[in-house]
Parts: structure tokens; C-alpha cells; sequence
């Protein structure tokens, strides 16, 4: 039986989104809760706190092939650690600064705060991206030389 | 530095309600406010074309924002349906492309969604430095009581007249402050003066146009300013019927904002057309004398 | 490895999107695999045996459960594990409810994210380590912040319970808003008749140290070994000799606005907010004392006999350690200012309900007389209008306030008991009255005190004269109606105090875009907060009225008294570890730790390395990112784990 990846057989496009324990794994269940429906091109991976991402982990993923990366935590003076999410605004922002040298389009990248109960922002967030991200279309893996 | 507009007097401004066109311009340029009338402009798609057809309606106001937007300048509307309609069909095309690319298929020179547009309101609020008011005053309004009244149109809907609160405006009590008047508490400043239904129901009219003047008479006012083509018919034109109806005997002048403006910069009551009103208004500021002849 | 992978239906709620047996089908595939099956209700007894059989059956010794969210069934299914004699921590969740079936229609699609969710969970289950909590030593002192029903409530049952209760109020006495109240519906017991026995049994209570005018300034610490900084605020009174004789009250010539009886009538710089307060001492407002502001008076130190008054008075932090905490900060009332159609704070005959309780309350500013404040007649026609700060989203408070209703029914009876020949006019948009003895009691309203009931909103109030006319809609007749009447009584909405926010990050709990305080889960678990061992009781956590207050009081101690039960709690492996062979000593970790948990550790030689203290760890991770060699980690989310799980999505 073939284990791979079923996302780009028909969508056409993937997206890996890092979401915090504490608020934005909890909005996305309480978005889930209250049935919102959202694309279906989206895989959440659960991390204890946005200050615990290691700006690597976005570019292992796109290197590995994401078309979109996507990365939420609490809002900045809720973090349920104090201050991860500061750690992370700044390493975050200084990231998406850098895509364009590595030859990532910054708009693949996206960092945003969604707290516990705001299921409606998760929903319109990543129906948002994922609208932005399909437009952007798959992401080319080599640089062509012409 | 003088600011200047796209200036969109609209069908009203056109007719019966010239001295608002007149006085807006005279007062306008005494504050430095250049206007440059929209070259070829077309009705603002109010009234009959937004209750038949949205689309025709919002190209309608298209039109004008395209032109306006060829000179690089911002729209400017006194009428308060004309602003209305103009704002509407503008937030309509700047918040959803699909709408935008239908009108613009139906308009020669395409919108491309560079225009704001202000009422005449919001540009004396906004744009307008309050001492620049009380600079151009020459003859202090002293002692005359006003009653500012907005309408509907004036302060709704919330979105559209974004620049002041929808309950309790207060944009036009700041505007005329400088002028020296003495500003009333006007408590129905944002009611309905009934002239949607001049036709159809003047039983409503009547009814409405009497709670307002009946409160203007209470809190003392001498003349009532307003802002709308229609306020002013409505409440100029039907005082005789009320009184007729309610045995009432009001005699209130309606004046536009800017022609008490236009006053208070020393214009003379000619130029500014008062006498074109059913109700004169005899209480000059800085004198007892009467305006013109014409009483009834 | 021998992996079990189960995928639970949930009745139709992921079976109906997502097709289970397929998903069972392309799990058998994955590496490590030997076992896969579905079931209807894995959470349920009969499927966690399905779970604990097949471990032993098939000698598992990883597990995927591939059901609802972790945050709710992790715990269940990691004991289930556990009591199958595997570690619990080798079971990892595949969400394919909450952030698959329920969010999407299409059933291909969601198929098909179900089996990728899947393969993510197998890939780092298969990278999981055996993990064993650590055991620490509780603490078991209980702080309660907030002073009012709701606090007082949950103090009296800990304290009972056994242990020593801290409760600390900002204000200079307890009560909080029940104190203000005249009645309580639905039964029109006199609110003071059965609030302050309450509050004196706290004040008698030796187990519960009353800290009133005292504010927390900052929560240190975790579960079971909180450390709390506390602000005493200067009264310039010593209340060890003040007796509350308020002889300086009577002779203080500054008057000020009166907080308690929401600025109806005056009170001094020098007061008691009312009688019965407790604790009964006097506290002096600096910003409006005399001789604070101009340098002399000192009216109060001359008349007090037992020289109580201290003008150098300063504020002071005091530490204290507690075990847990229960949040009770209440509400405020909704400021009506915002409504400019209703004219608050433009005409004086529009009140709140709060300053119309105090004007109802015999103890109150106006002795319990009914009166105008404009002219201190008495009002004969008397509009209430509902939901001023509720259910309206233009005002951005789409919530309803629930207590309002039946405090307007209640506030119309005791207005035609006072005034017998007034007519109230009550506008309401719905009567929401679930409650016991609620419908009933505002049917007595209508029926047996005339209450008029006009369904529909209010536009707009303005003076005419020395009336007020409301005007509005009849919905229900559907025609405009319009009303002269003496006194309008706005039912200003719940909400929650200004610094409730500010508050939340102190104690890290979450709060909802108005400022109430989150709950861990809204049916299951409604006092507990995402932070373990601090709990919510009252309206700092959703509207609610008294019965409710006191309830969610009991229920915050009972919890308390729970957690409190052992001497020691386990304390979670998920927390950071050091590699030693790898730290290189920089202590960048020591740096970014927000819970100081990195102690230096010397090895041989005076060769410094960083060492994780695990019970004061929380596994935030900020560590790992910092630590340039990779030899700090967080157990459970460890990069090998991450990456396997990317890995597993973007194969």
C-alpha cells in the first residue's frame, strides 16, 4: 500500500501550520466545535508555544515541499508562558525577512495570534491563506537556470 | 493652502435648492476650499434608480467617481442622498472586485478606486480649521438662537457617516460655533422630517413636520439649520400647512448651514438667496433690520 | 515497534464525513503497523477495553488514537494505556474531529486529511519515549482574589474544608456588587438580610485572613507552590485602633463621589462605603483629602479618640505561598455613556438599575425614597429599558447579561410597592427568565403589580419640559409608541472589570474578547482555567446572578479542596531536559527561561552545564530554540518528533 501524502493529488497545494497549545490549537478546535467550515489543505501540527518554533522547522518544511507555512500562537502580553510569544514575534518577523534570499516568496508565510475563543478569526485566517496560498500555486523546488 | 474638491452639486442643487448650490460656493471660497464641478456629471443613482436597479444605480455613481477621478481629486456632495448614494456605490466597488469589474463593463472610462468621497459636512468638520471659521466671521451671529438639524441622511447609516456619531451628532453645532450664534439643544436633531413621504402620505409629513417645529419653538430656537435639500423644502414649504392642520402658528426659518455662514462672512442676503424662502428670516445678525420686503 | 492505530466514529460526528474504515485500511500500511481498527465510541468504557485488550493482545507498545481533540481525551486514553500496563506517554492523538469532520463537508477530502493526520500521529509515536513524572510537595493555602458573594462563598467552603484561606479584596470592604443591591429576585429576600451574616462569618473566621484594600500584584510559581506578591494600599488609617465610630467621617470637609452608591448623593474622604462593610474601618482617599492636596486640615487625626489616623502611610508588598487560587473578581456595571440616544449623563433623570437599587435601599443616599434626581420629586411614570450594553452588537457586546431581565421585574414591583399609584413601563427585546421561580415571578410582575411589558427597542430620550420622552417601537403592535415619563431606568449590562485582562496575564489564564475570564471546557470543566490550580468563580467568568455566583463558589472550593486532598502532584514529564554532553555552558536557556527553571550544575573540574529543575519546568520550549548546541530540549515535542511529523504530512 502506497503511504504517501494524498494532500496534492487533488488540491493541489499543502499547508503545514504550527499552532500553540494553549490558544491556537484551541481556537482551531473551538472553529471546529462551533462547525465552521474551512479548506481542507491545511495540517495542523500542535507545539507547546510559538516561542518554541526554531525558525528551521518552517524552512525544513517548505524545503520538504509546503507551499505554505503557517504559524499562530497566543496574542502578544497572553502568552500562557509569559513571553514565548514575544521570542517568537521577533524571530518570526526577522524570518520572513529573509524568504526572498532563500528564494521563498514571503507571502507563503504567514505568523498571526488567534486566542481560544476566536474561532471566527481561525476561519477566516486560513480560509484567507489558503485562498492566497492557491493563487500563489505549488511551490517550485529548484530555481530554474535559464 | 487652499484644499480643493471634485464638487458634485447634484440634481437638487440644480433646482429647488440653488441657494444651498450658491451659498456653499461663496462660503467655500471664503475658506479656501477650491471647487471644480465634475465636468458632464450625472444623476447620483438615488430615489427611483437604487429602487429599480442596483447595478444601473451603482453605475450611475460610478460614472461621476471616474470622472472625479481623472482630475486626481476627491469627491465633495452638499446633498446628503447624493453623498449617500455616491459613498455606497464606492465602498461597494472597493470591497468586492466582482461588483467592480461588472460596472466598469458597463462604463466608458473605467473606476479605478482612487476617490474618497466626503459631504459637504465633513469637509467644514474635517478639513476646515475651526479659527479659520471665526477669522472669516465679520458679522457675529449674537443673540440669534439655532437649532441644528441633521435628518437622517446627516448622520446614517453608521458606516457611511463614519466621521460622527449616528445618535448625537455634533458636526454642525462645531462648524457654526465660531459664527457667535448661540447653539440650542435641538433633542430631535437626527428625526425623520417625513419628505420621503411628501407624496404618498402628507398626513405623516404633516404630523412629523409639526413634533419638529413644535420642539424647535420649545427650546427656543429662531431658525432652524440644515444641511439637506429636502429638510429645508420640507419643513419651509409645509409650515403654512401645518399651522392650517394643527392650528398652530409657527414661523421658523429653515436656513441652510451655509448660508447662516454665509451671513456671519458679511454676504448680503441677495447674494445668498434668502429671499427665495416661504419662511423669511428677518432676524439679521448685528441689526434689527428686516431682511428685504416680501412678507406675507 | 508495534504500533496500534484506533479510529473512533463518535456516533456520525466523524463517521459521517470521514470514511473510518478506509482510514483503518491505509493505516495498516504505514511502518510499524500491525494492528488497526475502528469503533464506534472509543472514549466510551467499552472501547477503552477494545484499547487495553488489543495492547495486550497484540503486544503494542505504541498507540495512536485517532478520535477528538488531545484537549479533550488525551488524559482518558493515556490512562487506559497506562492501565494496559504501557507508558502513557506513548500514545499520541490524531484530531479528526474537531479540525477534520467538523469542519469539512467533503468527504473525500476529509478522508483523505484523516489518513494524512493519521500517518503524522504514527510517524511521532514511533519516535515517543517512555516519559515518568517527577512528585512535588503541595502547599495547602488557598488565595481567593475578589470579596464578593462569589469569593466570600468560596472561602467559607475552603476554609471549612480545613485549610488556611488568604482573600483578598481592592476594595476597603467585602460585599462587592450584592452589597449594593436592595432585594434579590425571585423570592424579594432583602439582599443586606442575607449577604452580611456571610460577611461577618468571614471576618470571625479564624482559618480565612481578610485582606481588604489589598490588590495581587504578582503570581510567581505553579500548581501547589504558588508565590504571590500582594499590595496592601495606604489607608492613612491604622486599623488596628480604628473602630469604624466614623466620628471623623462627620467632621471631614472634603466631599466626594460615592463609589458604592454608584455616585448617587456624596460621600467624604474619610468614609465607610456603608454600614455593615467589613471589615468596619475607615480608609482616607488621597486624591481628594485636603490635606493631601492643599497641605493642611488634619480634621480627622483631632477627632479620632484612639489616634488612628497616620498621614505617612505608605503602600506595602506582602508575600504569601498558597497551594491554589480561585479567581472571584466579579463584574462592573456596563457604563451606559456609550448610548448617546439615551441621554445618560445629559439628563439626570436617567439612571442605571445599579444607582436606581441604591435609591430603592433604605440604607441608601436617598433613604429609600424613590426620587428624581433633578428635582427630588417622585416619579410617577417610570420606563425601564433591557439590554443597554447586552445583545448588541453595534455596541460590541453581542452577549446577554442574564441577571438584568430579572432584576427590571424585580425593580418594577418594588416600585409599585414604594410609589403604590406609578405605572412602569418595561421595554424588552426577550424576557429571558430560566431560572427556578423565574417565569413565575416575572408573571407576578405583570399580573399582580401591573408591570407593562412593551416589546421592542428604545431610539431615543430627550427632555420635554420637565418630562422625558422615551420614544420607541411596539414591536408587537408594530407602531411606534412614545412615553412622557419621570425617570428612566437603564438595565446596564454585566462586564467585566477593566483590569480583568491585566489580572489574566498575572495568573496566565486565558480571557474572551470582552474580558471574562476562560474556562478549560465550557460544559465539563466550567471552574477550572488552562493554568492547573487556579479556578473561576462568578461573574469574572460569564454573567451570571447570585444563585449562580454562589454555586460557582462551592464548586471553585470544591475543586480547590480536591487538588489540595494529596500531599504531593505529579508534575507533568512534558518539560524541557538537558543533554549534558552536549551544553557547552553558555546558558543562553538560563537567559530566555520565563520560570527560572535552569539551575547551574557543576560537573568535574568546574566544568558549569545547565540543569533543568523538572517540577518548576512547564515546557514551554523557548529553551531549545535558544540553545545553539541542540542539548535542551522539551520531552514530547522533541525535534526528531517534529520533524518526523512534517516528515509524515509532507511525504
Amino acid at each position: 500500500m502506497d503511504i504517501s501524502n494524498t494532500l496534492d493529488q487533488k488540491n493541489g497545494i499543502k499547508i503545514v501550520a504550527f499552532l500553540c497549545n494553549w490558544c491556537s490549537y484551541g481556537g482551531a478546535d473551538a472553529a471546529g466545535t462551533a462547525r465552521l467550515k474551512q479548506p481542507p489543505q491545511v495540517r495542523i501540527i500542535r507545539i507547546p508555544c510559538s516561542g518554541w518554533i526554531n525558525p528551521l522547522y518552517p524552512l525544513k518544511a517548505f524545503n520538504e515541499g509546503a507551499d505554505g507555512v503557517l504559524i499562530s500562537g497566543c496574542h502578544p502580553g497572553d502568552c500562557h508562558y509569559a513571553e514565548g510569544n514575544y521570542y517568537a514575534r521577533r524571530r518570526l518577523e526577522v524570518l520572513g525577512h529573509f524568504l526572498p534570499f532563500m528564494g521563498i516568496d514571503p507571502q507563503r508565510f504567514r505568523y498571526s495570534w488567534i486566542s481560544a475563543t476566536e474561532a471566527q478569526e481561525w476561519q477566516a485566517l486560513i480560509t484567507e491563506f489558503t485562498e492566497k496560498i492557491r493563487e500563489l500555486g505549488p511551490i517550485k523546488k529548484h530555481v530554474e537556470v535559464s | 493652502m487652499t484644499i480643493k474638491y471634485a464638487y458634485y452639486p447634484g440634481c437638487s442643487l440644480e433646482s429647488l435648492a440653488r441657494e444651498y448650490n450658491v451659498s456653499t460656493r461663496l462660503v467655500c471660497q471664503d475658506l479656501d476650499i477650491e471647487l471644480v464641478e465634475i465636468p458632464d456629471w450625472n444623476c447620483c443613482g438615488a430615489a427611483p434608480a437604487c429602487q429599480v436597479d442596483h447595478m444601473l444605480s451603482s453605475a450611475l455613481s460610478a460614472r461621476n467617481l471616474a470622472l472625479a477621478e481623472s482630475f486626481k481629486l476627491n469627491v465633495m456632495a452638499p446633498c446628503p442622498k447624493c453623498f449617500n448614494r455616491l459613498k455606497e456605490a464606492d465602498l461597494e466597488m472597493k470591497d468586492n472586485p466582482d461588483h467592480l469589474r461588472e460596472i466598469n463593463n458597463l462604463l466608458e472610462k473605467p473606476y479605478h478606486k482612487g476617490v474618497q468621497v466626503k459631504s459637504l459636512l465633513q469637509v467644514l468638520y474635517q478639513d476646515v480649521d475651526r479659527e479659520l471659521i471665526s477669522c472669516r466671521v465679520k458679522i457675529p451671529l449674537e443673540g440669534l438662537r439655532v437649532a441644528c438639524y441633521y435628518g437622517c441622511m446627516n448622520a446614517r447609516p453608521a458606516d457611511i457617516n463614519d466621521f460622527q456619531n449616528p445618535e448625537d451628532p455634533t458636526s454642525m453645532e462645531e462648524i457654526l460655533a465660531p459664527l457667535g450664534a448661540e447653539l440650542v439643544d435641538y433633542p430631535l436633531k437626527t428625526y425623520c422630517c417625513g419628505a420621503a413621504f411628501g407624496l404618498a402620505r402628507v398626513d405623516l409629513v404633516l404630523r412629523l413636520a409639526n413634533e419638529l417645529l413644535e420642539m424647535a419653538t420649545l427650546v427656543g430656537a429662531d431658525v432652524i439649520a440644515v444641511a439637506c435639500p429636502l429638510c429645508q423644502q420640507n419643513l419651509d414649504l409645509r409650515q403654512l400647512q401645518v399651522n392650517a392642520r394643527y392650528g398652530t402658528r409657527y414661523n421658523i426659518p429653515i436656513l441652510y448651514l451655509t448660508q447662516l455662514m454665509g451671513l456671519a462672512f458679511g454676504h448680503s442676503s441677495k447674494e445668498l438667496w434668502l429671499d427665495k424662502h416661504f419662511v423669511k428670516f428677518r432676524k439679521l445678525p448685528g441689526a434689527t433690520q428686516a431682511v428685504s420686503s416680501g412678507a406675507r | 515497534m508495534r504500533i496500534g492505530v484506533f479510529v473512533c466514529h463518535c456516533g456520525s460526528n466523524i463517521a459521517g464525513t470521514v470514511d473510518c474504515p478506509r482510514v483503518v485500511e491505509a493505516a495498516r500500511g504505514f511502518p510499524h503497523v500491525v494492528y488497526a481498527t475502528d469503533y464506534t465510541y472509543l472514549c466510551a468504557e467499552s472501547g477503552q477495553d477494545l484499547i487495553k485488550t488489543a495492547i495486550q493482545e497484540y503486544s503494542l507498545d505504541r498507540v495512536v488514537v485517532s478520535s477528538c481533540s488531545p484537549k479533550m481525551h488525551e488524559e482518558t486514553f493515556r490512562r487506559a494505556a497506562r492501565q494496559a500496563g504501557l507508558n502513557p506517554y506513548l500514545v499520541e492523538m490524531a484530531n479528526i474531529r474537531e479540525q477534520c469532520s467538523w469542519i469539512h463537508s467533503d468527504k473525500e477530502a476529509a478522508t483523505r486529511k484523516a489518513i494524512d493526520l493519521v500517518r503524522k500521529g504514527v510517524f511521532k509515536v514511533s519516535r515517543d519515549q517512555e516519559l515518568f513524572p517527577s512528585f512535588f510537595k503541595v502547599n495547602k493555602d488557598v488565595l481567593v482574589i475578589g470579596g464578593g458573594i462569589a469569593g466570600i462563598q468560596a472561602a467559607l467552603d475552603a476554609a471549612q474544608g480545613g485549610h488556611r484561606v488568604t482573600l483578598v479584596e481592592k476594595d476597603q470592604t467585602i460585599g462587592g456588587n450584592m452589597a449594593r443591591l436592595d432585594k434579590t429576585f425571585p423570592t424579594l429576600d432583602c439582599s443586606s438580610c442575607i449577604l452580611t451574616p456571610r460577611m461577618v462569618d468571614v471576618a470571625v473566621n479564624e482559618s480565612i485572613e481578610l485582606l481588604a484594600y489589598h490588590e495581587v500584584e504578582e503570581v510567581k510559581g505553579y500548581v501547589g507552590n504558588f508565590d504571590v506578591k500582594i499590595r496592601r494600599k495606604a489607608t492613612y488609617v491604622d486599623w488596628s485602633k480604628c473602630t469604624g465610630c466614623e466620628e471623623c467621617v462627620g467632621k471631614c470637609p472634603a466631599r466626594i463621589y460615592d463609589k458604592f452608591n454608584q455616585g448617587l448623593g456624596r460621600t467624604k474622604a474619610i468614609s465607610l462605603p456603608f454600614p455593615q462593610a467589613v471589615p468596619k474601618k475607615v480608609t482616607i482617599k488621597k486624591d481628594f483629602c485636603h490635606f493631601f492636596l492643599k497641605g493642611k486640615c488634619r480634621v480627622c487625626e483631632k477627632v479620632c479618640q484612639f489616634e488612628a489616623i497616620n498621614f505617612d502611610d505608605q503602600d506595602q508588598i506582602i508575600e504569601r505561598k498558597v497551594g491554589a487560587i480561585v479567581v472571584a473578581t466579579g463584574y462592573e456595571a456596563f457604563d451606559p455613556i456609550a448610548y448617546l440616544e439615551y441621554g445618560f449623563g445629559k439628563y439626570k433623570d436617567v439612571i442605571t438599575s445599579l444607582q436606581y437599587e441604591r435609591m430603592v435601599s433604605a440604607s441608601g443616599p436617598t433613604m429609600g425614597h424613590i426620587k428624581r434626581p433633578s428635582d427630588g420629586e417622585e416619579p410617577k411614570t417610570i420606563v425601564f429599558i433591557s439590554c443597554v450594553g447586552s445583545r448588541d452588537r453595534a455596541k460590541g457586546r453581542s452577549y446577554c447579561s442574564v441577571a438584568c431581565c430579572m432584576a427590571m421585574a424585580k425593580q418594577a414591583i418594588l416600585t409599585k410597592e414604594h410609589i403604590p399609584d406609578s405605572t412602569s413601563y418595561l421595554f424588552y427585546i426577550d424576557i429571558r427568565a430560566g431560572g427556578k421561580g423565574y417565569e413565575e415571578f416575572v408573571d407576578r410582575a405583570r399580573e399582580e403589580y401591573g408591570a407593562q411589558y412593551v416589546r421592542g427597542r428604545v431610539s431615543k430620550i430627550y427632555q420635554k419640559g420637565k418630562k422625558l420622552v422615551v420614544k420607541g417601537t411596539d414591536t408587537l403592535l408594530g407602531m411606534p409608541i412614545e412615553i412622557e415619563a419621570d425617570l428612566v431606568v437603564l438595565a446596564v449590562g454585566i462586564a467585566p472589570p477593566q483590569d480583568a485582562p491585566e489580572l489574566a496575564q498575572k495568573l496566565n489564564i486565558s480571557y474572551d474578547q470582552y474580558g471574562f475570564f476562560v474556562e478549560s471546557h465550557p460544559k465539563l470543566r466550567p471552574v477550572e482555567t488552562n493554568t492547573t490550580g487556579v479556578f473561576l468563580a462568578g461573574a469574572c467568568q460569564a454573567p451570571m446572578d447570585i444563585p449562580a455566583s454562589v454555586a460557582q463558589g462551592s464548586a471553585a472550593a470544591a475543586k480547590a479542596l480536591g487538588l489540595l486532598a494529596k500531599d504531593e502532584l505529579e508534575a507533568s514529564p512534558i518539560v524541557a531536559s538537558v543533554e549534558i554532553k552536549r551544553c557547552v555552558g553558555c546558558f543562553k536557556c538560563e537567559a530566555v527561561c520565563p520560570f527560572s527553571a535552569i539551575q547551574r550544575q557543576e560537573l568535574r573540574d568546574g566544568i558549569m552545564v545547565s540543569n533543568v529543575i523538572s517540577t518548576v519546568c512547564k515546557g514551554c520550549g523557548l529553551c531549545g530554540v535558544a540553545c545553539p548546541t541542540g542539548a535542551i530540549k522539551v520531552n514530547g515535542f522533541t525535534d526528531e518528533q517534529i520533524l518526523a511529523e512534517m516528515e509524515a504530512l509532507l511525504l
